[in-house]
Parts: C-alpha cells; structure tokens; sequence
C-alpha cells in the first residue's frame, strides 16, 4: 500500500514538474520562420550575408531584413516572401536579371578541383586535372564558385532563353 | 432552317467574322514542286523532342525514321523526300520569337524513292493496342494546329472508355480549308481514318460535325459514310469557335468538358478529319505522316488555294508556288485568330501548321488602343463565359494571381474578345504574356526546391563522409594500439627468453 502511494505520489509531482519546465523552459520557436525558410532557396549561398538560408529566415521573420535580401531568388522570392510577412514592397527596385547560371571557361579552367567543393547544389564535375564543367539544370546561381577559382575561369551569365521558357512581351500601355 | 430553329440552335457564344475562304477552298488542290531540301524540326509536337538516329551523309529513303521518340509524349520524324542529310543543326523555328530549333536537313536527289511499307488489308482484324503502335510509330500528330500524338489519345480513349468519337470537321478559323479540301477530295479517307479510331479506341458511334459554310464537303462526306450507319454526318453552325473541342463536343452531345478535364473524361474523344486521313495513310498503306495538305491564302497571295506539301519545306517555297503580289507584312502558320506569327518566309512547315497565311500591310492594319470603356462585349464573346476585361486589367496592373482568380487557365486564346473589343485593347496579348509568366514562376519554384533537395542531400553526404572518417580513424587508432600493445606484450616476452 505504501508503495503504491508513494509512487502514485511520485509520479505526480514529476508529471507537473515536467508539464511546468515544458511550459516555461520552451524554446521559442516561430512557425513564421519555418514557413520563411521553406521560400528561400535553401542553397545556403550567404549572398544576403547570412550564414544560411534558417538564419536569413529567422532575420526575416524578426522583422530585421529586408524581403529584398535574396539576390538568387530574384523577384520571385521577395514577392512570395513579402506576401508571406504582409509587407507592400516596391518591386520595381528589386534587380533582377532573370535566373542565373554559372559557365566555365574551358581554355583557362586548370582542373584544380576548388570550385566543386564549395558548390552548394554538386552542380560542378570534374576531377582533378580535368577540365570542369556545370549542369544547368542544377545550378541555382549563387556564385559561391566565382571567389574559389585561382584562374577567373568562372562567370555568371544569364540563363539562356530557350523557345519552351519563350514569353509574349506584355502589351505596351498606350 | 426555320427562324426558330436558328434562334434555338445558333450558340450564343462567339463571333463570325468574315470567312474569307473562298476562292481557295474552291480551287483544286496543287502539289507543291519538289523542293532542293527539306528541313524538319526535330520538335513538331506536343511532348518531348525526337532523337536523331541518322548521321550527316547519310542516304535517306522517303518516309525513313530520320528520328525517333523519345519519352511517353512525343512523335518521331520521317524523311518526306529520298535523298542525302546534309546537316542535323538549328534552324529558325516556326515561332514568334524566331529562336532557333533543331532539325535535320535533307538534300532532295529528286526520285522520291519510298521505303518499303507494311500496308494491312484489314485493320479491323488488328489489336486496338497495335493500331496505336503503328499509329505512332508513323508519327501522326493532331493536324488541326494541337500536334497531341494521336496514339497517346488511342491509349487515353481506352482508359476511359470513351462511347463516341468526335471527327472535328469545323475549321472555323478564317482563310483556312485544308480540312474542307480534305473531306471534298478524300471522303473516303477521312471516313475510314474515323473507323479505324473507333476501332482503336474501342468507340461505338462517330459524328462528324462540318460548319454549314461547306456544303460541298458535307455532301461528299455524307455520301463517303453512306455505308456506315456508325458514322453521322452533323452540320454545325458557323460560328467562330467552333473547331474548338469544347465548344463542338458541347454543340454536338450538349455535355459541357469541366475545367482543368479533358474531353475523354465527358466519354468523347476529338480528332481532326485530317489526323483521321493520316490515320487511314499509316495504316492501309503504311505510309508515316511525311505531308500535308496546306492552305495558301491572304491578300499578298495571287492565286490563293490549297497545296500537298512535304513537310519540311520553306514557307517562301509555298509562297512562290502560289505567287505573291506584293511583300507580304505578316506572315502567319495557321489561321488569323490563333495563328502563330512567323519571323520570315525562311521558315520550315511543320506537322501542326494548316496554313500558309500572307498578308498586306493594309489587311494588317490595326487602329491605335483605346482604353477600356466596359462595355462588356468581350464577356458576351468569350466562348468560355470568362470576364477577359477583368483578367486584362489585372494583368495590366501586374496582379498576375487576381487574373487566375478569374479563371485565366480556363481561357483557350481564341481571340474573340480582342476581336469584338471597341477599344481594339490586345487582349489575348495580355492573357499570353500572363500565361507564359506565371509558367516562368512555376518553373523557378521546381527549380529552387530541386535546389534545395541537392542542398540537403549534399549537406548529408558531408555529414556522413565526416562521420565514415572519424569511424576510419577510430578504427585505424584501436588497430594501432592493439598492435602496439600485442608488440608491448611480446617485449617483455623477448626479452625474459
């Protein structure tokens, strides 16, 4: 009979001791920031000075950056993201050059094998010695590989415009 | 047709604009003089481009596989003359843009020697799923402009078990009548094309529905299907757009297709009567989709008609065979309400393309755009019951969402609003470009989330390397000190001895 007790006893306090912790030791969490970070484009670039696209959004949902923070996600990003956070924006300043892709220059790239492994999305191959290459499809743009070439063979050009990806100019307001 | 019958049956929906189709229509049919070469983009079609499966000095029979399928929706492409490929590269696609496609060029030797077919006798006799095999393997598209490969429709049809077949006939677009050319000289085809289908697709009736503008085309098909009971000959009003699907398959079985449905999903299935002759080709004769019967029309044009001609040719060619008064301003493949605008005459005629269209600059012509005075004679124009003057003027204001919130992927750009607009406001311009931009959108979120899955499984694998690292050193440590400890035990061993 005793053991029962004390153990009921027991239980019952360590319950509300825990129900109590779980109540004031929480650890704050936004939703607004999961919801943040499922926008951006996750390929943790830093272009907008954050470690990672969880800090930019944790930035964001804090109120302390701009929508307009994400240079690869272009227009897109920061309209999805304004809307998200319910902020009216000027889209007209945001620049953006259309997606784009990063080439490598065959004649000058020395196969050094530096810019596939800071590659955030494995969009580069070649190994070592070898010429190196990129695959469109893959590449989101970033340019976390431009600073890592020793010989500058690598620049960002604008994503080609294919007949598929072709869209009628919007009509000239008279 | 008594004044209430016409009230009854005349669609409310629409425009009619002036036809223009005859003197072409009446005029007999002309083959086009061979030309030197052909070139023959490798996408022709709805779905994914054909792969190449010959090499450049090759010598090519006509109707030889120059390249095949490739994918679930695609067609292959046939030689349409014998002769030698000069070169497989870009050249300038039918397309506004003017963008580059590729194409394999064949350099005509001028014999015209085809390759040996596999003609059946009887079709009836054959499995619906092997009529679907040679249909496609002959390449045959939807002719009426959608290029939809036919045999991917046989096999949608099956499924579905579709009752009736639809053999649109309609050709409502102005300046065309390839298709009443078509049902005129080759009733036959046409008719025994639409057997075959049924058969294929396991239907059990076909209507054929023919604008009441071509008589002499309903009373050839009429007398074609005398014999089969299975197919109905059903005039249809002339209205602008009827030779859209939705809009016959609800004048001719009064069943509406609900939006984002196809028109299998209401039990009907909808082929062109020109596929139906290419169907009867590449099965009866075995022959693959190589030609095509072409309307040559507009004002620059000096003896307008309709021409057979292999696909792959220049639309300069064709416009030489018929003449041109003067240089045209525009150049259209397909109709003036939906054509697709051409960058010049250097372009090749591809499977979709039912007309050769050149205008002059007076017929082109269009008065300065006004503003929106809402008058609403788009709404009571839109074959689809849409709000274009809504859709424009959200679009307009760059509120690409509030155009989808009235429905903008139910618009099937048939131009009647822009048409019919006072303000003569480029309407379908609007709905083009917001289509095309909110396509672009959907792309770059595929592409960021593919980005992000390639971020994640690259975070993994460095986390996973790291861990499989410290596992190998861990382990080489442990081997290390054993060892030394089995060389410590065995000093002391040496060294007692």
């Amino acid at each position: 009979m005793l053991a029962v007790v004390s153990l009921t006893a027991l239980g019952i306090a360590l319950g509300t001791l825990l129900g109590v912790a779980a109540r004031y030791l929480a650890v704050e969490e936004n939703p607004l920031e999961a919801e943040l970070q499922a926008l951006l484009p996750g390929s943790q670039c830093g272009q907008c000075g954050f470690v990672g696209c969880a800090q930019a959004a944790a930035a964001l949902a804090r109120g302390e950056a701009s929508p307009t923070l994400c240079p690869p996600g272009g227009r897109a990003v920061t309209e999805a993201i304004a809307a998200k956070l319910g902020i009216r924006i000027d889209l007209s300043a945001v620049r953006d050059d259309g997606p784009l892709l990063a080439v490598v220059a065959e004649e000058i790239c020395t196969g050094c094998c530096r810019c596939s492994k800071v590659c955030p999305t494995d969009a580069i191959i070649g190994a070592a010695k070898q010429i190196h290459n990129i695959i469109r499809e893959a590449c989101t743009g970033c340019g976390a590989c431009l600073e890592r070439c020793p010989t500058e063979a690598i620049g960002l050009m604008p994503m080609p415009v294919t007949l598929p990806h072709w869209i009628w100019p919007k009509p000239a307001v008279a | 047709m008594g004044l209430i019958e016409r009230l009854f049956r005349e669609p409310r929906w629409g425009v009619h604009p002036d036809d223009h189709k005859r003197p072409a229509a009446d005029a007999p049919l002309r083959v086009l003089p061979r030309p030197a070469r052909v070139h023959l983009p490798l996408q022709q079609h709805v779905g994914g481009a054909a792969r190449p499966v010959v090499l450049v000095g090759q010598k090519v029979l006509k109707g030889q596989l120059l390249a095949q399928s490739q994918g679930n929706i695609s067609a292959p492409i046939h030689a349409p003359v014998s002769g030698t490929v000069t070169a497989i590269g870009e050249v300038t696609a039918p397309h506004p843009s003017g963008l580059g496609l590729a194409a394999i060029t064949v350099e005509a030797d001028g014999a015209d020697r085809w390759i040996e077919t596999d003609p059946v006798a009887d079709p009836f006799a054959l499995a619906p799923e092997e009529i679907a095999r040679r249909t496609a393997a002959a390449g045959v598209v939807g002719l009426g402009g959608a290029t939809f490969p036919a045999a991917v429709k046989f096999a949608l049809g099956r499924r579905l078990s579709v009752r009736t077949l639809i053999v649109n006939g309609g050709e409502c677009e102005p300046y065309l009548s390839s298709d009443d050319r078509i049902m005129r000289d080759c009733p036959a085809q046409v008719v025994d094309g639409a057997r075959i289908i049924m058969h294929a697709i396991g239907a059990e009736s076909a209507l054929v529905g023919i604008e009441d503008n071509k008589p002499e085309a309903i009373a050839a098909m009429t007398r074609a299907a005398a014999t089969y009971p299975e197919v109905k000959i059903r005039p249809v009003p002339a209205r602008y757009p009827m030779g859209s699907d939705k809009q016959l398959i609800e004048t001719l079985t009064g069943k509406e297709v609900p939006a984002d449905a196809r028109a299998a999903e209401v039990g009907v299935l909808v082929h062109n009567v020109s596929t139906c002759a290419a169907v009867h080709r590449a099965i009866r004769l075995g022959q693959p989709l190589v030609e095509r019967i072409v309307t040559v029309n507009g004002g620059a044009v000096t003896r307008p008609g309709n021409v057979l001609a292999p696909l792959g040719c220049l639309v300069d060619d064709l416009l030489a065979c018929c003449g041109v008064k003067e240089k045209p301003a525009r150049l259209l493949f397909g109709g003036p309400m939906m054509g697709t605008l051409l960058p010049h005459g250097r372009v090749p005629l591809v499977k979709g393309a039912s007309g050769v269209l050149a205008f002059t600059a007076a017929e082109t012509a269009v008065p300065a755009t006004g503003p929106c005075i809402r008058c609403g004679s788009c709404t009571r124009a839109c074959p689809m019951g849409l709000l274009p003057l809504e859709m424009a003027a959200h679009i307009r204001a760059g509120d690409l969402d509030g155009a989808v919130g009235y429905s903008l992927s139910d618009c099937i750009s048939c131009g009647c609003c822009a048409y019919v607009c006072p303000s003569h406001i480029p309407l379908v311009q609007y709905f083009s470009h917001a289509k095309g931009e909110l396509a672009a959108r959907e792309r770059a979120r595929l592409r960021t989330e593919a980005g992000r899955r390639l971020a994640e499984a690259r975070l993994a694998r460095l986390e996973r390397d790291a861990k499989e690292k410290a596992e190998l050193a861990a382990r080489r440590q442990a081997e290390r000190a054993a060892a030394r400890a089995r060389a410590g035990a065995a000093k002391p061993a040496e060294q007692t001895t």
